[in-house]
């Protein structure tokens, strides 16, 4: 079996709004493995937007425990957490989140920028690596306003790729697409997964997304209702080639 | 994360913004050069106020009667008599710290020379007088001691004196002209001297042997005033305590009673005028440094606005590992990015400015260090004071809510 990347036990959290207690996660428990692709699902409320801030280190959770990578999330403080994050975890966003005004290079590099081990120069490599490996490197000086929203975020994906994370973890990252696109998208994402060998953790509350995964874990009110792994596991490419050609344009 | 990425990164966010940035400048740019400006003219007055007096002769010590009382009633200082021939062998037997002393006895007249004529003081000096008041002849000679004591009918004639009885440029050198109804042989004529301090034609003006003016016009044994020069400028005090204590002497004045004479420096006289242009210094310093604060409001209102305006950013580079430290930081220097940059061109176009009036105005400037280095200073603090709050809040926002702002 191969490492554990993430180890959640009874994992609660609770908000205080106003003199109510709002229990957004009421004991959730699940592992997840390097090289996984696990798509994390529920409808609003469900508690997965509380989840995946725990997951991203944003958020401490209540209680339970959270491992990630080894590091117990709950004995951390703020300024340890913000190194967690900068050097085990690449964000994917639904509104991609870019500089704007800025480069596609420049861009990508800003997570390194905060990590005082790594040179200019190497920061410089790692990014045209990054973007490489997302297939933009004929748009590294490109800015977002001249960048479509799937090129956008395979920016996004490639900032999240250049500190070399132990997990992806995606919000929404097609919320903001459209349907070609998003197969585009997750078509990177299983190559990443696949070729790579990368872990990626994706929030969604779409279906058809999450058929792209290996795994999938359900919530609902706070809890974790299914934990699958995925039988009929979909190739986003041949999703991809199999869509007649876009008379869009 | 190292200050040269903090500063690589508060770069491009200005880059993004540049009208903004500058506009925000602007305000520290008009307060640094307005107070470099204003300084630079109140210093340049007190400057050429301190050299106006200085050219009277900057060691020079002037001793007076001084008012007295006289049966009850205190006497005017110039109808006391009380310095003498005396005085001045005292002085020049006892003096240590004084290199020349020369009495003074003055009166007014008319001076002719033939169809000419003119209304001038005439000054009966030693020929110390001229080390004194650090003044020179420009053509012929300068009367001596013997013509001190011969009370000769000499006289040493003053450039407004020459301009006014040899109107046509004949050398007056050698020539008799006449005061009141003496006439008296020019011997020499004194250098341009100009205005003083008090706007004071000291060229209007001639020199002639003390013993002249006291033997052959007033008939009198006094002086008017004995001037003096200390051997240098940093023993004028030395050199006024030494007058204070022959005259006393001489006078004999006994303990605890006031001096019938007083002693004043040139010193004391810089300072006099200095410090009321010093107050204007301070006033229009204080006036620029208002419009500095109004800058430093102006970046803290903008700052507030960047940082609403770029919560998201903020959310973004907290998830991605920034640390509020590093938030901080970042929109700090942007601020003080922005105080600084305003400030140097600032300076530049204060020194601009005063170089302007300086040409076009011609008033006297005079740009100092440390008004460049206060300034400079102050525009640092003011970035760094008005930076901090809106910074701070930057960097304790919650990067959850940071990110899902709107």
């Amino acid at each position: 079996m191969s490492e554990k990347i993430l180890e959640i036990k009874n994992l609660k959290r609770e908000f205080k709004m106003g003199s109510e207690i709002v229990r957004a996660l009421k004991g959730v428990s699940f592992d997840i493995y390097a090289g996984e692709f696990v798509t994390i699902m529920g409808s609003s409320g469900s508690g997965k937007t509380t989840m995946l801030n725990v997951l991203g280190c944003l958020d401490k959770p209540t209680d339970g425990e959270y491992l990630l990578d080894g590091n117990n999330i709950k004995k951390l403080n703020k300024n340890e957490l913000a190194r967690l994050r900068n050097r085990k975890i690449g964000f994917v966003f639904q509104a991609y989140n870019l500089l704007p005004r800025t480069s596609a290079l420049e861009n990508v590099e800003l997570p390194l920028l905060y990590n005082s081990d790594i040179s200019a120069k190497q920061r410089r490599e790692k990014a045209m690596w990054a973007l490489e490996a997302v297939k933009l490197a004929e748009r590294l000086h490109h800015t977002p306003s001249q960048l479509s929203g799937g090129q956008q975020q395979r920016v996004a994906i490639a900032r999240a790729l250049v500190n070399e994370p132990v997990m992806l973890l995606a919000d929404e990252a097609t919320g903001n697409l459209d349907s070609r696109t998003s197969y585009e998208i997750m078509a990177l994402m299983q190559d990443l997964n696949v070729n790579q060998g990368k872990t990626i953790v994706f929030v969604t509350h779409e279906p058809d997304i999450a058929s792209f995964s290996s795994r999938t874990v359900m919530l609902k009110d706070g809890k974790l209702i299914k934990d699958s792994r995925n039988e009929s596991l979909r190739s986003a490419r041949e999703v991809l080639d199999a869509l007649p050609v876009s008379d869009d344009y | 994360m190292s200050v040269i990425n903090l500063i690589q990164i508060a770069l491009r966010a200005l880059q993004r913004n540049k009208l903004r940035a500058f506009l925000t400048m602007l305000g520290i740019i008009i307060g640094v050069a307005a107070v470099i400006a204003m300084v630079a003219i109140g210093e340049g007055s007190k400057k050429s106020i301190q050299d106006q007096i200085s050219s009277m002769g900057s060691n020079m010590i002037t001793i007076r009667p001084n008012s007295n009382v006289s049966g009850g009633a205190r006497l005017d200082a110039t109808s006391v008599q009380s310095l003498t021939e005396d005085d001045i062998k005292a002085l020049q037997k006892n003096m240590q710290y004084i290199n020349a002393v020369s009495p003074a006895v003055s009166t007014r007249g008319q001076v002719i020379n033939g169809a000419f004529n003119w209304s001038t003081s005439m000054q009966g000096v030693s020929p110390d007088y001229l080390t004194i008041r650090d003044w020179g002849v420009e053509d012929g000679i300068s009367f001596s001691n013997s013509d001190v004591s011969a009370a000769a009918k000499v006289c040493l004639l003053g450039q407004t004196v020459v301009d006014n009885l040899f109107p046509n440029g004949e050398s007056p050198i050698g020539k008799i002209i006449r005061f009141k109804t003496i006439p008296m042989k020019v011997i020499g004529v004194l250098k341009k001297k100009g205005e003083n301090a008090f706007g004071q034609d000291q060229d209007d003006v001639i020199l002639t042997p003390y013993t002249t003016v006291q033997k052959r016009i007033l008939a009198s044994i006094y002086f008017q005033n004995i001037y003096a020069s200390a051997i240098d400028e940093n023993s004028t005090d030395a050199a006024t305590e030494e007058v204070s204590e022959v005259l006393r002497k001489t006078h004999k004045i006994r303990q605890g009673e006031d001096d019938d004479f007083a002693v004043r420096t040139q010193a004391e006289l810089i300072n006099t005028f200095s410090s009321t242009s010093q107050l204007l210094t301070v006033l229009l310093a204080a006036i620029a440094g208002i419009s500095l604060v109004v800058g430093g409001i102006g970046i803290m209102n903008i700052m507030y606005v960047s940082v609403t305006e770029r919560t998201r950013e903020i959310g973004l580079r907290m998830s991605i590992g920034a640390r509020g430290i590093d938030i901080l930081l970042q929109f700090l220097i942007e601020a003080i990015l922005i105080s600084i940059t305003g400030g140097l061109i600032g300076i530049t176009l204060g020194i601009t400015a005063t170089k302007v009036v300086t040409a076009f105005l011609s008033w006297p400037t005079l740009v100092t260090q440390s008004s460049i280095l206060i300034s400079f200073m102050v525009c640092v603090v003011t970035g760094v004071f008005f930076g901090y709050y809106p910074a701070q809040k930057a960097s304790r926002l919650d990067p959850i809510e940071a990110l899902r702002y709107e």
